[in-house]
C-alpha cells in the first residue's frame, strides 16, 4: 500500500503569479521601462484609442506595444502603421496574460530604449483583473454602448484600475448612458480612479488622457 | 470563464511543491473557493479532469473543492450578512457602505501525496 501524507499549502492560487509580477515590476524599474496594462471588453476601442495615444505621445516618449490576442495579428498590423514598435502575442486560447507571459512579451519586444511599454490585454473584464502583469499602472476602457452599470457587474476590474477611459462619447445622445451615474458607480468601487471621457474616433479628450499618462511616466521615473 | 488557465496555474505551483518535497504522485488536491470568486466549480472540475490526464503527477489526483460562503460587513450598523442574498446594500440599515469580509478567496488548502 502506498504511504500517503498530507502537505498543507495554504496559499492563494494567484500567489505564484503575484510574486512573479512583483519581480518583473522591480526589473522594469531598473531598466526604466514604464509598463501600462490596458484592459477592456472586446470592441470597446482599445486599438483605436492606442493609435491616438501613440500619435499624441510619439514625439515625447519612445513607445513599444504588445498586442495580446487569442489569435490573429490584425491589431498588431494596425498599430504598426503608427510607427511604434509592436509585437503580437498569442495566448493560445487563454483569456488573460499573466506575469510570465508578459515577461516573454517584453523579451520579444526588446525594451532597450523604450520608455513606455503598453500591453493591450485580451478583451475581457474578468480574468485580466485577477492576474497581475507586473504593470506600473493599470488602465481600462469602458465604451458608452456597454452601459453605465458595468462597474457594478465587474467590480474587481474597476477596483484595480488607476484610470478609466470612457470611450465613444460621440454616441452618448443615442444611448441611455448616464455619465454621472457611471462616475458614481466607479468611485463606489474605487475612490482613487481617475476618469477621463474620450472619443478615440474624433480625438476628443485624448489630449487630457495623453497628458495624464505622460505625467504618470514622469512621476514614476522621478520616484 | 478562465478555469482552464487557473487549473494550469495550480498544477504549475503544485509541481514545484512536489519537487521540493520528494513527492511521487498526488492523490488529492483540496481547494478553498469563495462563493463570489468568479470561478465556477463544475467548470473547474471538468478542466481539472482534462488537464490531469496530460500531467503524470496528477493522473490519479482527485480534486476536492470546499466552498467558502460570501459574507459582507456593514460599516453602518456593524452587522454581517450573506452577500449572495443581499448584495452591496445592507439589509438591516440599508447602508451602501459595506465591504466583502469573505467570499473572494481562491486558495490551495492542502494536498494528499505519496
Amino acid at each position: 500500500m502506498k504511504q500517503v501524507r498530507i502537505l498543507e499549502i495554504k496559499q492563494s492560487v494567484y500567489a505564484d503569479n503575484d510574486r512573479q509580477a512583483e519581480l518583473l515590476r522591480q526589473e522594469l524599474r531598473e531598466k526604466g521601462v514604464f509598463l501600462l496594462n490596458l484592459m477592456s471588453s472586446p470592441g470597446s476601442g482599445k486599438t483605436t484609442t492606442l493609435m491616438k495615444t501613440i500619435e499624441a505621445l510619439k514625439d515625447k516618449l519612445q513607445i513599444g506595444v504588445m498586442e495580446a490576442d487569442i489569435d490573429s495579428d490584425v491589431d498588431a498590423r494596425t498599430i504598426s502603421e503608427s510607427g511604434a514598435k509592436v509585437i503580437q502575442l498569442h495566448t493560445g486560447g487563454m483569456c488573460h496574460l499573466d506575469a510570465e507571459m508578459t515577461r516573454q512579451g517584453l523579451d520579444g519586444l526588446q525594451t532597450e530604449g523604450i520608455e513606455l511599454a503598453i500591453l493591450e490585454n485580451v478583451g475581457n473584464l474578468v480574468c485580466p483583473a485577477e492576474f497581475d502583469t507586473g504593470a506600473s499602472k493599470n488602465a481600462m476602457i469602458l465604451s458608452v454602448p456597454e452601459g453605465d452599470d458595468k462597474p457594478l457587474k465587474y467590480p474587481l476590474m474597476f477596483s484595480i484600475c488607476d484610470v478609466v477611459l470612457i470611450n465613444k462619447i460621440d454616441v452618448l445622445p443615442y444611448f441611455d448612458f448616464d455619465m454621472e451615474k457611471c462616475r458614481e458607480y466607479i468611485h463606489m468601487r474605487n475612490p482613487r480612479a481617475k476618469i477621463i471621457p474620450v472619443c478615440a474616433r474624433t480625438g476628443e479628450g485624448i489630449q487630457e488622457w495623453a497628458d495624464w499618462l505622460e505625467e504618470e511616466v514622469r512621476k514614476w521615473r522621478e520616484a | 470563464m478562465h478555469e482552464l488557465g487557473v487549473v494550469f496555474h495550480i498544477m504549475d505551483s503544485l509541481e514545484k511543491v512536489a519537487a521540493e518535497n520528494e513527492v511521487e504522485g498526488i492523490s488529492k488536491v483540496v481547494l478553498e473557493l469563495g462563493e463570489v470568486s468568479t470561478v465556477i466549480e463544475s467548470y473547474l472540475q471538468n478542466c481539472w479532469k482534462w488537464a490531469a490526464k496530460k500531467r503524470e503527477l496528477f493522473s490519479e489526483a482527485e480534486l476536492v473543492v470546499e466552498i467558502l460562503p460570501a459574507v459582507t460587513y456593514c460599516e453602518g450598523c456593524e452587522k454581517t450578512y450573506s452577500t449572495v442574498e443581499h448584495g452591496k446594500i445592507c439589509p438591516y440599515c440599508h447602508s451602501p457602505d459595506t465591504w466583502l469580509l469573505q467570499g473572494s478567496e481562491f486558495n490551495i488548502k492542502e494536498i494528499e501525496v505519496y
